[in-house]
């Protein structure tokens, strides 16, 4: 299996940001999606590192991505959305507006915030130019087979949410503005604190979800580790990490082991509670009765 | 030409009581998890559907049947055998989210009207239009993420009839872009037609203030004196960055009448009202209510004031996204 890094969800500062990304270049990693996912107000500030980077991340034999908007409604982003289509990179859409703006026969790749729950939806991108799926992450390990088998017959790779907060929810408020007795036109960037997130938690004080200017994350991280062998099984080509401020370096090492077979299911898990003890982690959309929930054994035995 | 009042069913009687009160259409879903309100004893089965079309039809009214939820991979069937019924029921059109539905939809039955539900999150005039050119919809139901000058923008570059959330129960995020509900319960909108659902509510006496809990976590705690609203997720109390209350959106509902002239003169064509799981009596009178503002509208007659204010009673209210400073 193939390990994608997906677009980082978060404002991190320019220099943050490329500092990431030229790490990336001796990753055991085969692609890189980036570019700006969540809020078009951030984009500014670290676009014209862009073209850099992915230079950079195709000389180091990566294939480099460049995902859409989650959500795109503004004169402006519209633009932003039909020009991505003309930089020659391939295209990851994550907001069905991108499928407006691709040439017609340019093969492209379908993000986790675009819902495809069904082999219907695959086989329609697939006749539009979808090469590569990277899934919902609501999606159960039945489904997860059943589209991989699909995608299988039409050429289209499947990839899975491997690790990291996930994504649950995109609107047309900003919650970091809010907080801040702020509008989402006057937001002053007040998410740019809060690297991974600002964390949510319920009225009995268990930390639940994490704010992210218009998005809204799962606290838990999401953690395939168990349940490699059995993605594996069901013909999943790739595991997608998302972006963290810190320990991805060791965290894309580990994956890169586990899925050579050089570290047995648990191994992730157990290191990253022992390195970061407050880290929760999840796999409950796949496995579980609940997104919330880990399972601690694999589905496949 | 007069805006049209599109009103929900949760069953057929509350169908021929929203036919009754003035609906010129009604939308509603059969029985199962391919409509986003699959709830225990509402919707219709295939023969209430067929009645319920004919009674609409005989009183001048339009039944659309909402088919809104996203198939489950292996189990796709039952989605197109709901679209197959739909048409079968003789209703005016079916309201679809899921693209290949959309697909299956357009060509299995080039007939059949199609309208995109606001669980697909159009929100921009590209992606309407590109809707409209590869499946051929009619109308499309927006997103409650949009502001008014946002939807005069929209229906300026498309030829595609807008629809618009007027009242009831309010999204807060872009709608079928949400498994809120699922990370805590394992059930969503978007899979079961579901959100919240009840069956993962507990209420918990602690120490004389009431909690209520989803999926086992606490999302709202009421002193023994003040009402305990539903814990809906998005509208739950939380605490974050030293802060406590609704972080995403206060326990609101939706209530634009007032904003009725501004929607038409943003080129808006249907009003919609949310509430399938509401009574037929519920829906009656705010049926009335709309029916009596758009004919007023119409007239040149100032719109009734304050009209719905006994129906949410207890409950804020909201003109949500449609101003841009509630972003």
């Amino acid at each position: 299996m193939e390990l994608t890094v997906g677009p980082n969800q978060f404002f991190w500062s320019a220099e943050t940001w490329s500092a990431f990304y030229e790490g990336l270049a001796d990753a055991p990693v085969d692609r890189v999606v980036l570019g700006e996912l969540v809020c078009s107000k951030r984009l500014p500030f670290y676009q014209d590192r862009i073209p850099e980077a992915l230079t950079a991340l195709a000389k180091a034999g990566k294939e480099a991505v460049l995902t859409s908007l989650a959500l795109v409604t503004l004169k402006r982003e519209r633009k932003l959305t039909a020009e991505l289509a003309e930089i020659g990179v391939t295209v990851e859409i994550n907001d069905m507006t991108a499928l407006a703006h691709l040439p017609k026969g340019v093969g492209f790749h379908v993000g986790p915030l675009v819902n495809v729950y069904n082999e219907g939806t695959l086989a329609w991108l697939a006749s539009l130019g979808a090469r590569r799926i990277c899934l919902p992450p609501e999606l159960p390990l039945a489904s997860v087979e059943s589209l991989a088998r699909a995608g299988t017959g039409l050429g289209v790779a499947i990839e899975v949410w491997g690790h990291g907060r996930m994504p649950l929810a995109i609107s047309g408020r900003c919650y970091h503005a809010r907080l801040h007795k702020r509008t989402k036109d006057n937001c002053q960037f007040a998410c740019e604190e809060d690297p991974d997130g600002l964390e949510v938690r319920t009225l009995e004080g268990r930390p639940f979800m994490a704010m992210n200017g218009v998005q809204t994350l799962s606290d838990s991280y999401a953690c395939a580790d168990y349940q490699v062998e059995a993605l594996a099984a069901a013909g999943v080509s790739a595991l997608r990490l998302s972006p963290q401020s810190h320990g991805f370096a060791r965290l894309y090492q580990l994956y890169r082991e586990r899925l050579d077979g050089t570290l047995p299911a648990g191994a992730i898990a157990d290191e990253v509670r022992r390195t970061s003890p407050e880290t929760r982690l999840s796999d409950g959309f796949l496995v579980g009765p609940s997104g919330v929930s880990w399972s601690a054994v694999p589905a496949l035995p | 030409m007069v805006m049209e009042i599109v009103c929900p069913a949760g069953t057929p009687a509350a169908l021929r009581a929203a036919v009754r009160a003035g609906a010129h259409t009604v939308y509603c879903g059969f029985n199962d998890e391919t409509n986003a309100r699959n709830f225990p004893g509402l919707n219709f089965d295939r023969s209430e559907m067929r009645e319920g079309v004919d009674f609409a039809h005989a009183h001048g009214a339009r039944v659309l049947v909402a088919i809104n939820t996203f198939p489950r991979a292996g189990d796709q069937s039952i989605w197109h055998r709901a679209i197959d019924d739909a048409k079968l029921s003789g209703a005016d059109a079916v309201i679809l989210a899921d693209a290949g539905l959309l697909d299956y939809a357009a060509r299995t039955h080039p007939g059949l009207r199609l309208h995109l539900s606001v669980q697909a999150a159009a929100a921009n005039a590209d992606i309407i239009n590109f809707y409209a050119g590869t499946f051929g919809v009619k109308r499309v139901v927006l997103p409650r993420v949009l502001s008014v000058p946002e939807i005069a923008a929209i229906n300026a570059e498309t030829d595609v009839e807008t629809e618009v959330f007027v009242f009831g129960g309010l999204c807060v995020m872009a709608e079928g872009r949400c498994s809120l509900s699922s990370y805590a319960t394992g059930l969503s909108p978007n899979m079961n037609g579901v959100c919240s659902p009840a069956s993962h509510v507990k209420y918990h006496d602690n120490n004389g203030e009431l909690d209520a809990k989803l999926g086992g976590f606490t999302i709202h705690r009421a002193a023994k004196d003040e009402p305990a609203p539903y814990p809906t997720l998005c509208k739950g109390c939380f605490s974050a960055g030293g802060q406590t209350g609704h972080l995403f959106e206060d326990p609101v509902s939706l209530n634009a009448e007032q904003l009725i002239p501004q929607l038409q003169k943003a080129g808006v064509r249907a009003l919609k009202i949310e509430g399938r799981q509401r009574s037929k009596s519920y829906v009656a009178q705010v049926v009335r209510n709309f029916r009596a503002a758009v004919d007023a509208l119409e007239a040149g007659r100032p719109l009734p004031e304050g009209m719905l204010a006994r129906l949410s009673e207890g409950q804020a209210m909201t003109t949500g996204a449609y101003k841009k400073t509630w972003r």
